[in-house]
């Protein structure tokens, strides 16, 4: 859903669009600018020496932190529209996926220039024999489509079922992020097993979901299922 | 490797202390290139033949310098004592030189336990354990199995010393060290991440060789807790991990200890665990490192650096299959 029909959505609650509009603008570019800031502080750290002993490692590290959690920033939007009721979130999935993409990007291009130094020997090695590796280089190819594809002109263009088809490519996306995310620990697995749970409840949703729209139509003459 | 014995240094070259304890700064302001030249008169030959790249060549002309000659700068000394592994402090890099992680660490006092296939078994206060040997500085290069590397001056003396007081018995073939085992001074070891306490271990041979040390001491400066205060091993052809720090009990053994990370991870972490650019940890390259302070990484030399004074005691050995 982008925002042409968020707004009619809000509308339809009936509350008095205008007002329901100026919110969404006044919180959308904030979005954008908080949404940037963790760029922005690590781009400061970085040229102020901030970042520690090993900064290149620190960057990689934070990067891929910041985009599996707009990962599943994004993602939440739907679940908490739906079971809350707020409609005014739908607008905000697709900056907060498109974040996502961003952070994931930069995660990339920091392990291959600054980390790898542009040896596309090396990278290619890399990414071919070390699976964690592989693994996430798979998740980020996944978000290059959805990324490409976030326009209301490829939505038209694709039509709303085949678009929405194409996005399911997300959960896996957050899958192969979230077994990344692992494997590339050391040893300590607290931090991604902390995000776990957010994951499982996230991807869950969508599982119960799911399952709910079968037994309805199962149940209910042939109506076309939601959306 | 640079190993300064107090007795031959005439008076007139002992560093000026302020100047000893600002060295940072001086290095800094020497430059570089200034201390590439010293560097390499030093210790060049040493360092240059020991660059073995993966490919076959032998040449040292590809790291990062002028001359061709290897440049070892010593790391500063923030990030020696910044940026550490030290689990039983925490596992990020910071934990362990955060105080609220150490305050409850007591350094001293301390003792050591020399037992097993020994003749002359002992416990030791740490002073008198230190005091029969000869303090040096030796500036080695170390080499985590993360894939970053410093230079570090340690202040130690030779493991080789600790064993021929205590004389091992003819069956004994390696040496067990374990760390201190307190949960209480060592907030870490509340978490199951490795198993405590922390052990190494070495074959004999490598715990008698010269460059062995043990530490007290770090740019003159007695350890820090993050560093393993107040004794630690140094094995600089090894990965970092083999130099084990705060240590209780020295141990001889006629069976290959268990080691901390060989036991979490065998698949990924060896009893041997020498520095070698063409055996891959499982999940990434062993070629290259990043050397704290540095912008481009370098190729890791097989060894360390330090192939021509200990790759004897692996001659014949299969060095992939007894990583």
């Amino acid at each position: 859903m982008d925002d042409a029909a968020a707004a009619a959505h809000a509308g339809a609650v009936g509350r008095g669009r205008p007002r329901r509009r100026s919110l969404v603008a006044v919180l959308k570019p904030a979005v954008f600018v908080l949404a940037l800031a963790p760029a922005a502080f690590l781009a400061w750290a970085a040229f102020a020496d901030d970042l520690g002993a090993n900064p290149i490692k620190a960057l990689e590290h934070e990067t891929g932190k910041w985009a599996i959690r707009f990962l599943a920033l994004s993602l939440a939007v739907t679940p908490l529209r739906k079971l809350f009721g707020w409609g005014q979130l739908a607008t905000y999935r697709r900056p907060l996926g498109l974040f996502a993409f961003f952070y994931a990007t930069v995660h990339l291009l920091i392990f291959a220039v600054l980390d790898l130094e542009l040896d596309l020997g090396d990278v290619g090695r890399e990414i071919v024999k070390r699976p964690y590796i592989t693994i996430g280089f798979a998740g980020w190819l996944m978000l290059v489509p959805l990324a490409v594809t976030s326009t209301k002109g490829w939505i038209r263009r694709l039509g709303g079922r085949r678009w929405n088809r194409l996005h399911r490519l997300v959960y896996a996306t957050a899958v192969l992020a979230t077994v990344h995310y692992f494997w590339s620990q050391k040893k300590d697995i607290t931090d991604p097993l902390i995000f776990t749970p957010f994951l499982v409840a996230l991807l869950g949703y969508r599982l119960w979901e799911a399952a709910r729209r079968r037994r309805l139509a199962a149940v209910a003459a042939p109506r076309s299922a939601g959306d | 490797m640079l190993i300064r014995k107090p007795a031959d240094i005439p008076s007139s070259e002992i560093t000026d202390e302020r100047l000893y304890l600002d060295r940072r700064r001086f290095l800094g302001r020497a430059g570089a290139i200034g201390l590439a030249t010293a560097a390499s008169a030093l210790a060049g030959s040493t360092l240059l033949q020991a660059c073995a790249r993966p490919d076959g060549g032998g040449d040292a002309e590809d790291t990062t310098t002028a001359g061709g000659a290897v440049v070892d700068t010593p790391t500063p000394y923030k990030d020696v004592t910044g940026y550490n592994n030290f689990y039983e402090f925490g596992t990020d890099k910071e934990d362990p030189s955060n105080p609220d992680n150490t305050r409850d660490f007591r350094p001293a006092p301390w003792t050591v336990a020399v037992e097993g296939m020994v003749k002359n078994p002992a416990r030791y206060a740490l002073e008198d354990f230190v005091k029969p040997s000869k303090l040096e500085e030796r500036v080695y290069r170390m080499r985590c199995v993360e894939g970053w590397s410093m230079v570090i001056p340690w202040l130690g003396f030779p493991l080789a010393d600790v064993l021929r007081r205590a004389e091992p018995l003819p069956g004994a073939k390696f040496v067990e060290f374990t760390t201190l085992y307190d949960p209480k001074q060592m907030p870490g070891q509340r978490h199951a991440v490795l198993e405590w306490p922390y052990t190494e271990g070495l074959r004999l041979d490598e715990a008698m060789h010269p460059l062995t040390i043990l530490s007290t001491g770090i740019y003159g400066k007695p350890l820090l807790p993050q560093n393993g205060a107040p004794l630690r091993l140094v094995v600089p052809w090894k990965y970092g991990f083999k130099g084990i720090k705060s240590i209780v009990r020295i141990r001889l053994v006629d069976q290959q200890p268990r080691t901390a990370w060989s036991v979490a991870a065998p698949n990924e972490y060896g009893f041997y665990s020498n520095v070698n650019p063409t055996v891959d940890h499982p999940r990434w390259s062993q070629a290259k490192e990043r050397r704290i302070g540095e912008f481009r990484r370098r190729p890791t030399l097989m060894f360390n650096g330090y192939a021509d004074q200990v790759a004897s005691l692996y001659s014949g050995m299969d060095l992939r299959k007894f990583f």
